[in-house]
């Protein structure tokens, strides 16, 4: 009898090695596009860290920092165009960022501010999903209406490992590979979800190839190498946008912080793994080298980026911070298009109890 | 006796029912190494091993899915949901599998399950964190539903669930968790499924609420006394299904008056329900319409308005008053 049992191992895409030295065939990209990947690294790293302090004096609230997995994002967003659908988890700041996502707005969502989800007009980003592996489901919708309406955008899903497990994931890719949909299906896999390891998650070694079950192309790429993850998802977009179908991605990487700022990775998580993943795999610090190699950027140009992304950052914390206050009684605006006459009455009654209680503060 | 939070109590139950017996098993998602995200099982993989507490997938619907399987063929299975506003995920299993077995099989399968659910809002969470959904349950014949809100009735009521041959959905009030202590038995006891208590007695209006409502409405009773010279009569439900119709009847014939307190949105609420009863078999004794006191009819808002959004003292105060009014 022959069955199914094993697939050949794919080794993992790489472009830079560890130490930020040419491995592989770089991405056609112009020295100044790759000084903005870096910068932009930079500065979301800093926001992160930055989003971590203010949680910690008690100015957002519950905060899920990316550090670590800049690379994934910032590489695969930049093989976006403008008018794509963006679908994503709580955990793709660093890539919602730069692709247009103002940061004080991001800030406005972790200090429970109604209109903190809002994407700016002219971009196509849906709030963030924090129903694991839901908005799978929706790129692929928003990728087949692309098609129907004829329009050149395709559709994006990030999602983490954990996601892998829902059966939405599983919907999605069936639904993507059997109706041939535009959508890009993107992977952060960093090894955990909250405190279950990978290995736990599943019982294959990667996410990647649980593509060939769907008949579609899966890739596996190193996702703290932003080079090899721009050309992964590039060749993604490009099939998608060229009716060739939807694809999986995996970018392997690691989150160097907690889940959340709720969350004490030290319960679960061995120390050595994580002081390995920071010190040897960091992808910002792997990029800046192949970058000085190429004379593209320098100790002095890194010092200066280093304080104008602080005071970039500083700027949307004001900016955040001095952000008026939402109408507590706007929430009952948004539920309906029109509000029907009973949502109505209690947001009358809403309103009064809200005068009189400003009356007697 | 030992003084407990309501999430020691929930512990205890898990762990003594768990060295009692062996086809007590419970599985989740972080409920193993990390001991549950709110502690709750903190410990228990350690001391009863990896095939007992087990970290799962992420996935709900498979987490419930297999733990009916599991009960039907002759487990315990305690499934826990991380915040039961993912319990949507496994609705399918919970209201069209789990609650029907019985009743499909002509009562040849049954299905000894407990699914754990941490539920309530001011706490700041996240969007979806927070929502109260026992109605949704309670809609659905076949399923039991409890909800504590003190240590005593977290610890009696998780072993009764875990004692009961029907489907159980235990939902811990996340606000009350390390809310206060209190004296728990150190012992095995239960405190019986579809029995609301009485936490204090009074003769001018009933006040109706569960899980996380209960210091709120008592609360309100203790100020009305003390500012009015009401007497209320306070009702802790801690059972949502079966409901407890004889006691909720007994004292609004005593009262005359009827203030429903939940979290929950108004519209199809449980409260609609308590409302419903009230009017069906004490009408006669009504001396005002029943008021409910609930979330609006809105999606859980966003933690910078939640505050003013759940019913709270004020507001049950200002519905005592209407109904004292007439
Ligand atoms: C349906 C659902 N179940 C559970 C949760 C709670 N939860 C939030 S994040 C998370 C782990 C997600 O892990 P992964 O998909 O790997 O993403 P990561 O957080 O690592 O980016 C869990 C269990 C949730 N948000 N939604
Ligand atoms: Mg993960």
């Amino acid at each position: 009898m022959k069955t199914y049992a094993a697939c050949e191992p794919v080794p993992v895409y790489r472009v830079l090695a560890e130490d930020g030295s040419l491995v592989g065939e770089a991405p056609d990209l112009s020295g100044e596009r790759l000084v903005e990947l870096y910068r932009w690294m930079v500065l979301t790293r800093i926001f992160d860290q930055r989003a971590l302090n203010l949680q910690r004096q008690g100015r957002i609230g519950t905060y899920a920092p990316f550090s670590g997995q800049e690379a994934a994002q910032i590489g695969s967003f930049a093989a976006l165009d403008p008018q794509d659908w963006v679908f994503t988890s709580y955990r793709e700041l660093a890539g919602v960022m730069f692709h247009g996502f103002p940061m004080e707005t991001a800030l406005l969502y972790t200090m429970g501010h109604p209109e903190g989800t809002k994407s700016p007009a002219d971009r196509r980003i849906f709030p963030v999903q924090i129903v694991i592996a839901a908005q799978l489901l929706h790129a692929v919708g928003a990728g087949w209406a692309c098609r129907l309406r004829g329009e050149r955008s395709i559709a994006t899903a990030y999602f983490g490992d954990g996601a892998t497990s829902q059966g939405d994931f599983h919907e999605a890719m069936n639904f993507a590979a059997v109706f041939r949909i535009p959508v890009v299906f993107f992977c952060q896999n960093n090894f955990w979800a909250i405190s279950v390891p990978f290995t736990k998650q599943m019982a294959t070694p990667t996410v990647a190839q649980k593509a060939l079950a769907y008949g579609m192309e899966g890739v596996l790429v190193d996702g703290n190498d932003v080079l090899a993850v721009y050309a992964a998802m590039k060749r993604a977009v490009d099939r998608a946008r060229a009716g060739e179908g939807p694809t999986l991605i995996e970018a392997v990487t690691y989150r160097l912080g907690p889940h959340t700022t709720a969350d004490d990775p030290t319960r679960y998580r061995d120390e050595a793994e994580w002081r390995k993943w920071r010190d040897e795999r960091d992808p910002i610090p792997r990029f800046r080298k192949f970058l000085e190699t190429r004379g593209l950027w320098s100790e002095e140009e890194e010092r200066h980026w280093q304080e104008e992304a602080k005071r970039r950052v500083e700027e949307a914390v004001v900016r955040a911070e001095s952000y008026p206050k939402p109408n507590p009684a706007s929430v009952f605006d948004h539920v309906y298009g029109t509000v029907p006459p009973d949502l109505a009455r209690q947001k009358a009654a809403f309103e009064r109890r809200m005068n009189r209680r400003e009356g007697r503060e | 006796m030992k003084e407990l939070t309501v999430i020691q109590a929930i512990h205890d139950a898990m762990r003594l029912a768990m060295e009692r017996d062996e086809r007590v098993m419970l599985l989740g998602e972080d409920v193993g190494k990390n001991g549950g995200v709110f502690r709750a099982s903190e410990g228990l993989q350690e001391r009863f091993g990896e095939h007992r507490v087990v970290d799962t997938p992420l996935a709900e619907s498979a987490i419930v899915g297999t733990a009916v399987g599991l009960a039907v063929a002759g487990m315990r299975p305690i499934a826990e949901i991380q915040f039961l506003g993912f319990i949507y995920e496994a609705m399918d299993q919970i209201a069209s599998q789990a609650a029907r077995i019985r009743f499909r099989s002509y009562g040849q399968y049954t299905v000894p399950l407990v699914i754990r659910a941490p539920y309530g809002g001011g706490v700041r969470t996240p969007e979806l964190h927070s929502d109260s959904l026992e109605a949704l349950f309670l809609h659905t014949p076949g399923l039991k539903v409890v909800t504590p809100s003190n240590p005593y009735d977290a610890k009696g009521l998780l072993l009764a669930a875990i004692e009961d041959p029907d489907p159980v959905l235990f939902f811990e009030p996340l606000k009350l968790y390390r809310a206060f202590r209190a004296e728990v038995p150190e012992d095995w006891y239960t405190v019986p499924i579809g029995k609301a208590r009485v936490v204090a007695e009074g003769t001018d209006v009933t006040l109706i609420g569960w899980g996380p409502t209960v210091p709120v409405i008592a609360q309100a009773a203790k100020r009305l006394d003390e500012e009015r010279g009401y007497s209320c009569e306070v009702i802790d439900l801690r059972t949502i299904s079966p409901m407890d119709t004889d006691a909720i009847v007994a004292s609004v014939e005593k009262t005359g008056r009827a203030v429903v307190v939940h979290e929950a949105v108004l519209s199809g609420g449980v409260g609609a329900e308590v409302a419903a009863r009230i009017q069906e078999r004490a009408f006669f004794s009504l001396e005002a319409p029943v008021v409910r006191v609930t979330g609006y009819d809105t999606p859980y808002p966003v933690p910078s308005i939640e505050d003013v959004w759940l019913p709270d003292v004020e507001r049950v105060m200002a519905a005592v008053e209407e109904t004292m009014r007439i």
